[in-house]
């Protein structure tokens, strides 16, 4: 076990240098750079920037001073926010982005497992038939038009109302979660259903479910125990990237609902070629995802002993 | 399948499905404690910022957001006031000739932790914006101060900057060369006062936090979540605190989504929204008031000068000249209420001798004739020995007005002139990359104003300026400039700058499109609210709120 998960790890870190290094020459190569701006500069002030910033030295001793920084820990200073250390923008931001996600995916766990297994129950009768339709319009409207329409809709029942029942956008309190979560986990939830769906209909005709039924056991214990806890795996095999999916994926409802998460550094750093946070992000959220995969994969065998993991 | 495989599930399931709804219903019940738009009460307003200020540090500050933030927290030794006039901030007199400026500051000026503003205070942030470890991207707009350029360039050390106090209350500024236009930079952003032991004091993190900064304007910070919420509240250390009516300006949301702006504003919870095209069709059926304000700024075609560019002829510019009607695009294209068809140059604002220029010397008029165009087309071929033209490269943004605008100028070209078009979509960075490279034939480009003098547009096809993308290169062009620049006398200036009006139409340098206008909502209470080309904008330091 000790040895499976020191292999594991070192596979994990060689995997995020990889990603460091390829996003590092990928952004270099990108015509332009993040000193260039809307109103040229004069070539002494450019030079005193690039000096600033280190641009003036060579690729390769910029790679090496970068990687240098990033065992230390330090991802630099953001060029756009020109103020501020990338390590504080991932500190102060990443938490938002990560609790509004870890909100969209209980909705989305709890709702795609739920629901999922009570349209394998019902298959082929109208609750089937009904939340599938629902799934298929969830999966295949993009999480923008899911999100601009979530927003008017709320714009019409406060004016409905007369008052202000839920906020059209911004962040501080509980009530600013809402919304944004459900649409953030409206797709993870629907992919959900359809996969616990198919899971638990394989589950239901089994064998071992007969046997419970015949030695007398109640079906809501058969439900729980033996039909959800047997098709809950595959479920949570997913679980691992589509935290670390969600929780970057926000960009468009955080930019809609006025969210300050990090997918908007993530996509504006991209966009005005923010050397600094473009790694930092980027890194990351390679790191989250990676080691997210092994946490999941440590976790199968506590759900099933079967799988033995070492 | 047995009967009892179909039993309906047990009703926990069925209770915890419905949990989603009973979230949302519990939430609806709550009261809910977002503040409206305005309060007369407590004298309050709510706004929305399209970013996180990139730099409150006022020396390395070079952007909208940043600016606006600053100029209702800080003050310098001039400012603009509700009609465009020039007024004393820290100065309360001041007096310009042709090489040096010297500014009497108030002695009640006081920065927020109630020392005062001194002289001292503004020669040590000057000093610091033109130090090369600094390193200010706007350092060149302090290039007018004696040795500003050279200290930039690193040949002489920031503290031999041609300022100086003469005493804590007193400023002297040498000019490099008589500069007309210095007093309108002393309004700008850049060159606001920062204290030093304050500073010093910060390391590397001044500006970087609401407790890091000193304010000595209308209000201060009192809070900055970053990216999520800034509020500013009323200063009671402004010398003209008396002035000032608002209490608070809230902005507790950062987006650049102009949909969630106009909803925020639908839901009564921001008093100001600019509008896109988008969202003016809807504005327009709410019938609520919409606002119009020229925004400044001015698109044109910019040719590509350079050697070997067919672009390079003057016929075949002038071609395309006689076939772009700017009135066309304006109605048909932008369709933005407020747009200006492009005529010259210089906007409309640009002031002149005493009042307009555009009023006082009017650009000359060109005549759409497609007729004419294809004669200087054909012109155009003779000269440059082609027997057709191959297709030209237009380089453009990647926003849907952008595309909009390449289409319409694809089709025009085709039909009016029989010339192809290939349209270069670019990212923002990028596209500036290819336009600094000159990787283009045509591009669409556009300039906005940094200071109220008409040099701003003016010197921007001089062949020494970084901003000519088209290296366009012209000796005419550069004397009238040089006149301009070196005059002081009002009338000598703007009869130079009418003659490079002349020049940019005749040579047809590039093609004016449009002077961009800006549509925005604002809440029926909120008023004083000035908005401005140059300078703090929308500036909110003389705003109140009314009764309804």
């Amino acid at each position: 076990m000790h040895r499976y998960l020191l292999r594991r790890l070192v596979e994990g870190v060689i995997t995020v240098w990889f990603i460091a290094t390829a996003t590092f020459f990928a952004m270099h190569l990108v015509p332009g750079d993040p000193l260039l701006n809307d109103k040229a500069v004069p070539k002494e002030i450019r030079a005193n920037l690039e000096q600033h910033y280190g641009l003036d030295q060579p690729l390769p001793v910029q790679y090496l001073r970068y990687l240098g920084q990033m065992v230390r820990g330090d991802f630099g200073i953001s060029f756009t926010q020109k103020n501020r250390a990338v390590n504080d923008i991932i500190r102060e931001h990443f938490p938002v982005s990560a609790s509004l996600g870890l909100v969209a995916l209980a909705i989305a766990a709890a709702g795609g497992i739920l629901w999922g297994a009570l349209t394998a129950r019902y298959r082929g009768r109208w609750p089937d038939a009904l939340i599938m339709l629902g799934v298929i319009v969830a999966i295949s409207v993009p999480g923008f038009v899911v999100a601009a329409l979530a927003q008017l809709a709320i714009v019409e029942l406060n004016r409905l109302a007369g008052r202000s029942l839920l906020p059209v956008a911004g962040w501080g309190e509980w009530r600013h979660f809402v919304v944004p979560a459900l649409v953030l986990g409206l797709g993870t939830m629907a992919y959900l259903t359809r996969l616990m769906r198919s899971s638990m209909l394989e589950v239901i005709h089994a064998d071992y479910i007969r046997t419970a039924r015949a030695k007398g056991l109640g079906e809501a214990r058969i439900f729980f125990r033996h039909q959800l806890r047997n098709a809950i795996l595959p479920v949570i095999t997913v679980l691992g990237p589509a935290v670390a999916a969600i929780t970057t994926g926000g960009f468009v409802i955080e930019l809609v609902f006025a969210i300050p998460g990090l997918g908007r550094y993530f996509v504006q750093a991209v966009q005005q070629l923010d050397y600094t946070v473009i790694m930092g992000t980027t890194v990351f959220y390679g790191a989250f995802l990676v080691f997210m995969v092994i946490a999941i994969d440590i976790l199968y065998g506590f759900i099933d002993p079967r799988i033995r993991v070492g | 399948m047995s009967k009892r495989e179909q039993l309906p599930p047990p009703r926990v399931l069925i209770k915890a499905m419905l949990a989603p709804l009973w979230l949302l219903c519990c939430t609806l019940l709550a009261p809910l404690a977002m503040a409206d738009a305005v309060d007369v009460a407590r004298q309050k307003i709510t706004l929305l910022l399209g970013q996180e200020p990139p730099s409150l540090n006022s020396i390395k500050a070079t952007d909208q957001v940043s600016f606006f933030i600053l100029g209702h927290t800080h003050e310098g030794l001039l400012r603009y006031d509700a009609q465009g006039q020039l007024v004393g901030g820290v100065a309360r007199d001041w007096k310009l000739d042709d090489r040096s400026a010297t500014f009497w500051l108030r002695d009640d000026a006081r920065w927020s932790d109630g020392q005062p503003v001194t002289a001292h205070d503004f020669v040590f942030a000057w000093q610091r914006v033109v130090d090369p470890a600094v390193a200010s991207e706007y350092a060149s707009i302090l290039y007018p101060i004696k040795n500003a350029k050279a200290i930039s360039e690193g040949r002489l050390p920031p503290e031999q900057l041609g300022v100086r106090a003469l005493d804590e209350r007193t400023l002297q500024v040498d000019l490099e060369q008589p500069t007309a236009y210095f007093l309108q930079l002393t309004a700008f952003g850049v060159y606001l006062p920062i204290r030093e032991d304050f500073y010093r004091a910060q390391g590397t993190r001044y500006g970087a936090e609401q407790d890091r900064l000193l304010y000595n304007g209308p209000f201060r910070l009192a809070r900055w979540v970053h990216g999520a919420r800034l509020t500013l509240v009323k200063n009671e250390q402004y010398w003209n605190r008396a002035q000032t009516v608002l209490n608070e300006i809230d902005l507790p949301y950062v987006t650049s989504d102009s949909t969630a702006a106009y909803n925020l504003f639908k839901d009564n919870k921001v008093a100001l929204v600019g509008l896109s095209a988008e969202e003016l069709n809807d504005a327009l059926k709410q019938r609520v008031k919409i606002r119009i304000f020229p925004a400044g700024s001015l698109f044109y075609l910019e040719f590509n000068h350079r050697a070997g560019r067919i672009t390079g002829n003057r016929h075949f510019r002038r071609a395309i000249q006689r076939v772009a009607d700017p009135q066309e695009l304006v109605n048909r294209v932008v369709g933005v209420p407020g747009t200006l068809p492009g005529r010259s140059l210089f906007p409309v604002w640009i002031k002149g001798v005493n009042g307009s220029f555009r009023k006082e010397f009017p650009a000359p008029r060109v005549t759409i004739d497609p007729n004419q165009a294809r004669q200087e087309l054909e012109l155009a071929r003779q000269q440059l020995g082609l027997e057709r033209f191959p297709p030209l490269v237009y380089l453009t943004g990647d926003s849907p007005t952008a595309a909009k605008q390449g289409e319409y100028l694809q089709n025009l070209l085709r039909t009016q002139l029989g010339l192809e078009l290939k349209i270069d979509k670019q990212i923002f960075k990028q596209r500036l990359a290819k336009m600094l490279a000159g990787e283009f034939d045509l591009v669409a480009a556009g300039w906005g104003p940094d200071y109220d003098d008409i040099m701003t547009f003016g010197d921007l096809f001089a062949s020494w300026n970084i901003n000519n993308r088209g290296r366009y290169a012209n000796p005419d062009y550069d004397h009238w400039v040089a006149v301009a620049r070196d005059a002081t006398d009002p009338r000598l200036r703007m009869e130079a700058m009418a003659a490079l009006q002349r020049l940019v139409i005749e040579d047809a340098v590039i093609i004016p499109q449009y002077e961009s206008g800006s549509v925005y909502l604002q809440h029926r209470q909120l008023k004083g609210v000035v908005r401005r080309v140059i300078g703090t904008d929308p500036d909110f330091t003389q705003a109140r709120v009314v009764a309804p």
